[in-house]
């Protein structure tokens, strides 16, 4: 499935819910889901800190893919991460570095990749993005 | 006599509002204050009928400004009960009057190997100032420990002290912790060395009342928006005797007597320090603000946020898991806490939705929360206007965060 598809499908998956409380319990539902980053991923260099909460990224290549793995230590944070890699991960490094992540606008979940809020998401989508600048000009050489 | 809370409540117009519709419980009383319709009523009549620059023109609308914003500097005077209307500075908040202090006495008082003593409880803006100074002189910071209740240790202060040190600046209470230190006795420690205080009453000023002269400290430093007026206004009090010998710390228009290419005189206090079109509209606005505080009376706000604040900590201790982090004896209504497994992050994003707003994080004062080995917490800081359901309401979003996350 490419990106907006993904994207159209979390939109319409939120589209459920009318209240706070129902979007947040599903975000909490969804930071269980996540898949387990390897414990080796888990310092500070892979780390993206932000004021309020910290995000761990990694990234990997394979068969011309991205692989993204991370994790939050605050719930909320780690929802959204888990959101954001559904729809970037196993994607092209081109797609990945140009992507318009317009979901994150119409589930109303805006503020959280504001540049004031400093919980690591912003940081982590621009990580996501440098990483797919990095693959894809290694691919090419 | 006790105050008629829903009276004072009216006189607050953003406290009408809902927020994700609910209605507002506004407990970050910390990070700013809100304004009663006297203050905004103020800056509006300004800006539409009494505009003009200060101190500059000869023609009535720049004199009668003058004179209010002259006025506005003896209000603040007599509210902190300076000596001399010539004491009070007009900056644009407590960041810039320590910045203020710590260039310019630090300009000509400190120099190398000399030392600077400030408190762990510090907020940054009272650290880094300092910080850099100790840099540009080779100077070195030093800071007073505290127990695990977040009280300063006064004993382990006075061994701090040496011949070379130079200044002390703490603040009278803690931003992250609301402990109130007992700068009394900070100041009398320094001053029987000959150190001078800086005291940082960014979170003190709104909670009762503060008498310069009796508490001999040799500056005082506050905001005007955490004190229910507008936001970039400020106070740099300082003691006659030291802001004479200060130099000058930003130059521009009304600091200056003289002005050739060879060399420039200064005027003089409080002139030398307020360089460039001061924010006048906003010193009357704050002073409109200290009156309204006044009208309602020191006494009576610090006796009825006490009592928020015991009703709140009793509330507060009776969840499971909830840990209050400052537990000093001497505390202004604040608290701050840690839920048990929880990120404080996660708790403040859901009881936002609940129309509730605390401050979330380290609170601009990450050498507390290191001291506690915490990364951050939730800070309830409660105001006059703030009522006892209020704080139910708070108690009851944590029961159903503890639900959601637990």
């Amino acid at each position: 499935m490419n990106i907006d598809a993904k994207q159209d499908e979390i939109v319409e998956e939120f589209s459920i819910f009318d209240d706070w409380m129902d979007k947040y319990n599903y975000l909490i539902e969804l930071s269980r889901e996540l898949p387990p980053i390897d414990p080796k991923f888990k310092t500070n260099q892979y780390l993206i800190e932000g004021c309020q909460s910290k995000v761990w990224l990694n990234a990997d290549f394979e068969n011309g893919l991205l692989k993204f793995s991370a994790d939050s230590d605050a719930i909320i944070t780690k929802g959204i991460v888990a959101l954001l890699i559904r729809v970037l991960n196993n994607q092209k490094p081109e797609d990945v570095m140009n992507v318009n992540l317009y979901f994150i606008d119409k589930i109303g979940l805006q503020q959280n990749l504001s540049p004031t809020r400093s919980n690591g998401l912003l940081a982590m989508v621009k990580q996501m993005k440098l990483y797919a600048l990095a693959y894809h000009s290694k691919n090419k050489k | 006599m006790s105050l008629d809370i829903q009276k004072i409540r009216n006189d607050f117009p953003i406290l009408k509002q809902e927020i994700y519709g609910k209605p507002l419980v506004y407990f970050d009383n910390g990070a700013t204050t809100q304004k009663p319709q006297v203050v905004i009523d103020e800056e509006l009549k300004i800006y539409s009928h009494e505009n003009s620059n200060i101190h500059r023109g000869v023609h009535y609308l720049s004199e009668q400004l003058t004179q209010r914003f002259e006025d506005a500097r003896k209000v603040v005077q007599k509210f902190i009960n300076a000596k001399h209307d010539h004491e009070i500075i007009f900056t644009s908040g407590t960041t810039q009057s320590i910045n203020t202090v710590a260039y310019s006495f630090g300009d000509r008082y400190v120099s190398d190997e000399d030392e600077v003593i400030i408190s762990t409880l510090e907020h940054h803006s009272n650290i880094v100032p300092w910080q850099l100074l100790c840099e540009r002189k080779k100077a070195n910071l030093k800071v007073i420990p505290i127990n695990d209740n977040g009280e300063l240790l006064l004993d382990e202060f006075e061994k701090l002290i040496t011949s070379k040190t130079k200044i002390v600046a703490v603040n009278q209470v803690s931003n992250a912790l609301g402990t109130v230190n007992d700068i009394k006795r900070i100041i009398e420690i320094s001053h029987k060395h000959n150190i001078p205080v800086l005291i940082d009453g960014a979170q003190s000023i709104q909670h009762g009342k503060i008498d310069v002269q009796e508490l001999d400290c040799d500056f005082f430093v506050f905001s005007g928006h955490k004190l229910y007026g507008p936001t970039g206004i400020g106070i740099l009090y300082g003691k006659e005797k030291w802001l004479n010998k200060m130099p000058p710390f930003m130059a521009g228009g009304e600091m200056i007597k003289k002005v050739s290419f060879e060399k420039t005189s200064f005027n003089e206090l409080p002139f030398k320090f307020e360089a460039g079109t001061p924010n006048y509209t906003g010193a009357i606005a704050m002073a409109k603000a200290i009156e309204y505080i006044q009208s309602i009376g020191l006494d009576e706000i610090a006796t009825y946020e006490k009592e928020l604040l015991n009703y709140a900590t009793e509330k507060l201790q009776t969840i499971k898991g909830l840990k209050i982090i400052g537990t000093a004896k001497e505390k202004v209504s604040l608290i701050s806490f840690i839920l048990e497994n929880i990120h404080h992050y996660d708790a403040g994003m859901v009881i936002d939705k609940m129309g509730i707003a605390v401050r979330t994080g380290h609170h601009c004062a990450e050498p507390v929360m290191n001291r506690f080995n915490i990364e951050g917490t939730l800070r309830a800081s409660f105001s006059f206007y703030n009522t006892k359901e209020e704080i139910d309401k708070l108690y009851n979003a944590l029961l159903i965060v503890k639900q959601m996350f637990g």
